[in-house]
């Protein structure tokens, strides 16, 4: 009998959401090593993958699980890890190799209190910046900030079509706290979920250059084993793939390799804003602490304040557009994270003018409460 | 003037490597090329068809042999190569996956991944280029490097004990251990014809000249002489326990394969494993 | 006593006729070779030796001094690092 996805309603860890969100969305190889609190990913998948055909293989370290993923995804098959904090530092530099040779793949970072070894068991949200700068150079990747187990399921799937579509490694910036949570998640039947799979060559090999990009600059893949005979390095290429060490290559290429994200931003990016039209206070937030702003937005209302969220669901690319437009109508932002100010620089960053922006930080272990997003709301409010 | 002729003769091995990309980056005497020509015969000699063939390099010169090869090659960071050839065998168990680096990619920084794909008895082929040195970067010392010889960073002499490749690994649990010389490049030949034909983890460590990275320093000659010095001091001990091919500071190179043995391969394990709880791939 | 013939043989091969030597004819590559003499040294019959001429990159590349002597056994082919040395067998009587 062939193994199908658990379509219906169920009572979900958020590590197994995003595993069976995985399954789902077609991956087939998974090459992790066990780290708190994202364990119960691996868990469920060497559990679930092989009824699927697939193979879970727990590498020696986190830095053969990421080039064993861009190994996998090079002969074709869609491939994901799932590591936290110290993980995820040793993997950056796999993912600039990723970022290189174009090639897809899904890293879940299930942040915990950092850094170093920190709190193993505890929720944090400081690896915003390191997803997003970890690798050493200029280079663009996507991340995506999951609120609960059906964000887990659904973003997933959202990372995975994305990753093949941009041919870039996407993250998936979960915390411990969604990780660890058990919550109602529906999964739809299979033929709901939409799949997007990577561009195939549309010449024969003779005529074919691996790097040669379409319109939306991302090119064509060609995967070992079809006779195509590619060659792909990490170090400064051509068209062709062949190693090219100037300046102008340099150029060619990492230009290429930036405006395949940025130029695609409209794609890409996506929020949630709540009661946004008429807010004179707006709060940003995402992961586990979007939703206690979401509940002090609410009751800041109540109490008769116009409050709003912008809830981040791709952290980067940063949705930079729409916070410069909501900064010319407020009086002021109040950015919530578990982190001493990540998100909030961005936002420091991208308004438009000196509208204050007021930060409610923890550095890692607890929630943010509702109430300590609200003194933020009231803070100089009188 | 005499005019140099540019032959119209194909190579036997013409349409296995990039010919545009000639004349190689390698030194004078560098025996890469030797041990990249080996493999290649090996490949056509057993006919395998091109596109089942898959060759993952690490960084360094030995790295280089991805970008020259006309095989679907990839050239991925220092030390990986092996991690990322587990994965491509993964994902794709019809390829023929071989790792082709050297000494400091496969021992030093990818020293973990050499000893859990030996342990894994992962179902690729390692042919590790030991030149005694970490060449691309100008000659500094590594993991082989013997006793007492000379690198830009032991201007003094190394006083480190080098690995013994083929122990290492033979005793992580590889499966067909052998070490040549770029000298026989004729049994190099064949022990890559039987470790491409056979399951499992297969090592061969390819010893080669190095006349700027480690001949010079050490005041070795021409790397004429350092082939002569192949010729009348290598022995040959087929099917020795590789603890005895310790190679020391201009002693005995003991070559010659070493380890042969029949074990379950990984994929050939998991399937297994897999059928007896009745799950089917 | 038979005397030893022509052909150097102490006693005629009652299949003369049928025996064939292999010979090889050596084309080198000039411009790709890089002045090794690995070819050289190795060859078993001593047919290559280095030319006094240089080529495009300053190396002495080799030349066949006594192609008689080629056996097309292809050591020189296999052992060059450069993809220069080309080995044209041939059988002959």
């Amino acid at each position: 009998m062939k193994a199908k996805i658990l379509t219906g309603t169920h009572y979900m860890l958020g590590d197994h959401a995003c595993a069976e969100g995985a399954i789902a969305a077609g991956c087939r190889f998974f090459a992790g090593y066990p780290i708190t609190p994202s364990t119960e990913i691996a868990e469920w998948i060497s559990r679930r993958l092989p009824l699927f055909g697939g193979i879970y293989i727990q590498m020696e370290d986190e830095i053969a699980s990421i080039t064993a993923l861009i190994g996998a995804s090079c002969g074709g098959v869609k491939s994901m890890t799932a590591t936290s904090g110290p993980g995820y530092s040793l993997m950056v530099e796999g993912i600039g190799l990723a970022v290189m040779l174009e090639v897809p793949c899904v890293i879940v970072n299930v942040q915990r209190g950092a850094p170093s070894t920190g709190l193993p068991t505890l929720v944090g949200q400081g690896d915003v910046m390191q997803a997003r700068w970890g690798s050493h150079g200029d280079y663009e990747i996507i991340a995506l900030a999951p609120n609960s187990c059906q964000e887990m399921f659904d973003l997933t799937i959202k990372a995975f079509n994305l990753s093949e579509k941009y041919r870039v490694p996407v993250t998936i910036l979960s915390d411990e706290a969604v990780g660890h949570l058990r919550e109602k998640v529906v999964i739809p039947p299979e033929e709901k979920i939409e799949i997007i799979d990577r561009k195939k060559p549309n010449v024969p090999p003779e005529e074919y250059w691996p790097y040669i990009p379409d319109e939306d600059l991302v090119p064509p893949m060609a995967i070992a084993g079809e006779g195509y005979f590619v060659h792909m390095t990490g170090l400064t290429h051509d068209e062709r793939g062949y190693p090219d060490i100037t300046g102008e290559a340099h150029e060619r290429l990492v230009r290429r390799l930036i405006d395949k994200i940025q130029k695609n931003r409209k794609d890409i990016i996506e929020y949630e804003e709540v009661m946004l039209d008429d807010a004179e206070i707006v709060v940003v937030s995402f992961g586990i602490t979007a939703r206690a702003a979401l509940k002090a937005v609410r009751e800041a209302r109540k109490k008769g304040i116009k409050a709003g969220l912008f809830r981040l669901i791709t952290i980067w690319p940063f949705p930079e557009e729409r916070i410069a437009e909501i900064s010319k109508k407020i009086e002021k932002f109040v950015v919530a994270e578990i982190n001493q100010g990540q998100v909030r620089r961005e936002v420091e960053r991208a308004r438009v003018n000196s509208v204050p922006v007021i930060g409610v930080h923890k550095l890692g272990g607890e929630l943010i409460t509702p109430d300590e997003i609200l003194e933020g709301i009231w803070k100089k409010q009188n | 003037m005499e005019e140099t002729k540019l032959i119209e003769k194909v190579h036997p091995l013409e349409e296995y490597f990039r010919k545009e990309r000639l004349p190689h980056i390698w030194c004078s005497g560098c025996g890469l090329g030797i041990a990249m020509s080996s493999l290649l015969y090996a490949i056509k000699e057993l006919e395998i068809p091109r596109e089942k063939i898959a060759i993952v390099s690490g960084i360094g010169c030995s790295g280089r042999v991805a970008g020259y090869v006309r095989v679907d090659s990839y050239h991925t960071t220092h030390g990986r190569p092996i991690a990322f050839a587990t994965g491509l065998k993964i994902a794709r168990p019809d390829l023929n996956v071989i790792v082709f680096s050297g000494d400091g990619d496969i021992a030093a920084i990818g020293g973990n991944h050499l000893i859990h794909a030996a342990r894994r008895n992962m179902d690729i082929t390692v042919i590790c280029v030991n030149n005694f040195n970490y060449g691309m970067t100008g000659g500094q010392f590594g993991p082989t490097t013997p006793l007492e010889a000379i690198t830009t960073t032991t201007p003094y002499g190394n006083f480190e004990y080098p690995f013994n490749l083929p122990h290492l690994a033979a005793s992580s649990g590889a499966t067909f251990v052998a070490r040549w010389t770029v000298l026989h490049a004729y049994q190099l030949r064949q022990s890559i014809k039987k470790a491409l034909s056979r399951k499992g983890f297969n090592f061969i460590e390819v010893i080669s000249p190095c006349p700027t990275g480690f001949g010079r320093p050490n005041k070795i000659g021409e790397p004429i002489d350092e082939m002569r010095y192949y010729k009348e001091n290598s022995v040959i001990r087929n099917g020795i326990d590789p603890k005895e091919a310790e190679l020391s500071f201009r002693g005995k190179i003991v070559v010659g394969e070493f380890v042969e043995i029949e074990k379950p391969s990984y994929l050939e394990i998991y399937q297994k494993f897999l059928e007896e709880k009745g799950i089917k791939k | 006593m038979e005397k030893t013939n022509s052909k150097g043989f102490w006693r005629k091969p009652l299949d003369l006729d049928k025996l064939e030597r292999k010979r090889g004819i050596v084309h080198i590559n000039e411009e790709l070779c890089k002045g090794c003499s690995f070819c050289i040294e190795f060859c078993p019959g001593g047919v290559l030796e280095r030319k006094d001429r240089l080529n495009s990159k300053g190396y002495h590349p080799p030349y066949t001094k006594y192609p008689e002597k080629c056996t097309g056994c292809g050591f020189c082919e296999r052992v060059c690092p450069e993809f220069a040395i080309i080995v044209e067998k041939e059988l002959v009587k």
